[in-house]
């Protein structure tokens, strides 16, 4: 693609946007809509800047990644050794697949009071409802990733005499990765939706308690922000695992990025 | 080329399921002997590739004995080298680390050995290349140099070139002689092609289906490199189609 091409297409994207912040801008200076529910575009920007200049927005969003990120280690951390553990052994699979698949289709929001019942509101309740989330897209895929790797492969693996280790880094590893990175994009962005809901239940700190505290003020620009906030971290680090896929699966055949 | 490389004896194969039973591998006798190249040809179906793969040590389900320089052979090892028939070369991994595959290339050893069979078999430049940007014939020699890197004792070959079209598959064959001659490795290679068994091996053997025994083994006492179009290559592929007849004709009165 032209830098040319890139620019036409960029604008055409921002077409819609733009005009949408363009007309809602017009409409609350002319009295048309709530000052007090939307606040204008150029208002809201004033708050973001005033909030990342006073250090309260970075303060509480560093909390919240913190929180999702420890949450997402934890839980995806575990989905992906487990998933991996029942991918490879029979045993592991017949013991631990048929409970796990009957936890998956316990709704997540619907164990949230539970959790803050027996933990509290603490972070305690919060990064175990985020792991919770991230643990099931990651063994998921890990295990598929696992159960897909072509088993003529297995053959060489065999002839060549690869150690049990190396059978492991060499041949079902980099397999599986294709599975296994979508595993943690769907796992990220899991993650960062349970912050969102664990930080909404109660939170004295983080986006999430900003929204929150902004709403009992009327501060509907704050809100605003924080969801913007949430949204674009979402975005971001999504985008930061499709870059490492185009890095680490540039192998593959049908990989077009 | 007198010592014995592989030795198969009184080999049985019959695969069992819970209600059938097929007789694949009918007492086969056959010894490689070091150093010697040794195609193996038949029909389809005629158990080929079963033979090979327990002489891999890929299947040890049989009865009989299979001996490589007079230890059983109890499991596929390094020194039993084996090239199937898709190149079966790891998608991620570019051709340098495939040829290195557990082995690492930070090694200045394996390094230099991994050099060294790129340049044998004609690959400089294509280090860094993936599988996917490899044509069918740089793939398979690929895998053969990472077999070859093991330095095995015998290199088994299924149908290795069947993929390929006609010219690669004569520029392989060359290839492969050439390897052979420097490398001093006992070949055992499956083939349909009967140009191909006459152009490369000191014996042939051909095989029978249903179940698979050897029907004659032919000695080709031509010298190297072998003319595809002189007439000693022409009664060969007489003789091998004679041979290779009686067992197709023989199959036709089996199904009638
Ligand atoms: N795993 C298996 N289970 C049952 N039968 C098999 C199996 N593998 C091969 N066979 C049978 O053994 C016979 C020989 O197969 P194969 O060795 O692949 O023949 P070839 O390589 O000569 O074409 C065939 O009839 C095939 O159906
Ligand atoms: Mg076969």
């Amino acid at each position: 693609m032209t830098g040319k091409e890139r620019t036409k297409r960029f604008l055409l994207g921002a077409l819609i946007p733009v005009a949408v912040l363009v007309v809602w801008q017009l409409a609350v200076v002319n009295g048309l809509v709530s000052r007090q529910l939307f606040p204008p575009p150029t208002s809201i920007f004033r708050d973001f800047y005033d909030m990342l200049m006073s250090g309260e927005l970075p303060h509480h969003l560093g909390i919240s990644v913190l929180r999702a990120m420890i949450g997402f280690f934890v839980g995806g951390g575990l989905g992906l050794l487990i998933g991996l553990g029942s991918g490879l052994y029979k045993r592991a699979e017949q013991v631990l697949d048929p409970t796990i698949q009957m936890l998956r289709t316990v709704p997540l929001l619907a164990i949230t009071p539970l959790f803050i019942l027996w933990f509290g509101f603490g972070e305690l309740s919060k990064i175990l409802l985020i792991a919770m989330g991230a643990f099931f897209p990651l063994y998921v895929n890990a295990f598929l990733g696992v159960r897909n790797v072509d088993s003529k492969l297995f053959d060489v693996a065999r002839v060549l005499e690869f150690s049990r280790f190396h059978q492991l880094t060499k041949v079902v590893l980099p397999a599986a990765m294709p599975n296994i990175l979508l595993g943690v994009r769907l796992s990220l962005s899991t993650a960062w939706l349970c912050l969102v809901v664990a930080e909404l239940m109660g939170a004295d700190q983080g986006i999430g308690y900003l929204i929150q505290d902004a709403r009992s003020y009327m501060r509907t620009g704050v809100v605003f922000v924080g969801i913007v906030i949430f949204a674009v971290v979402g975005k971001l680090t999504d985008s930061l695992v499709r870059l490492l896929e185009s890095r680490l699966l540039q192998w593959r055949d049908s990989y077009r990025g | 080329m007198t010592a014995t490389a592989l030795e198969i004896s009184h080999l049985n194969k019959t695969f069992r399921t819970a209600d059938t039973s097929t007789h694949v591998l009918d007492d086969i006798h056959l010894s490689l002997k070091k150093q010697e190249f040794v195609s193996i040809i038949g029909p389809s179906g005629c158990g080929k590739s079963t033979l090979l793969k327990i002489a891999a040590g890929l299947d040890i389900d049989y009865e009989g004995q299979v001996q490589l320089n007079g230890a059983d052979v109890k499991g596929p090892s390094k020194e039993k080298g084996f090239i199937f028939q898709e190149h079966r070369l790891f998608p991620w991994a570019t051709v340098e680390k495939n040829i290195a595959a557990d082995l690492s290339l930070k090694n200045d050893e394996v390094r230099h050995k991994v050099d060294e069979m790129i340049e044998l078999v004609r690959l400089k430049g294509f280090e860094k290349a993936y599988p996917k940007q490899l044509s069918g014939g740089m793939s398979q020699r690929v895998a053969i140099a990472r077999a070859l890197l093991r330095s095995p004792q015998v290199l088994l070959l299924d149908e290795p070139f069947g993929a390929l079209d006609a010219f690669t598959r004569n520029h392989m064959q060359e290839s492969l002689l050439d390897i052979w001659r420097q490398n001093q490795t006992s070949m055992l290679l499956v083939t349909h092609d009967i140009d191909e068994a006459i152009f490369l091996s000191n014996r042939i053997v051909v095989m029978d289906a249903r179940p698979g025994r050897i029907k004659a083994v032919i000695p080709v006492d031509l010298t190297y490199p072998r003319n595809r179009v002189g007439v000693p290559f022409q009664q060969l592929r007489t003789q091998v189609l004679g041979a290779l007849n009686h067992v197709e004709a023989e199959d036709v009165s089996y199904e009638i």
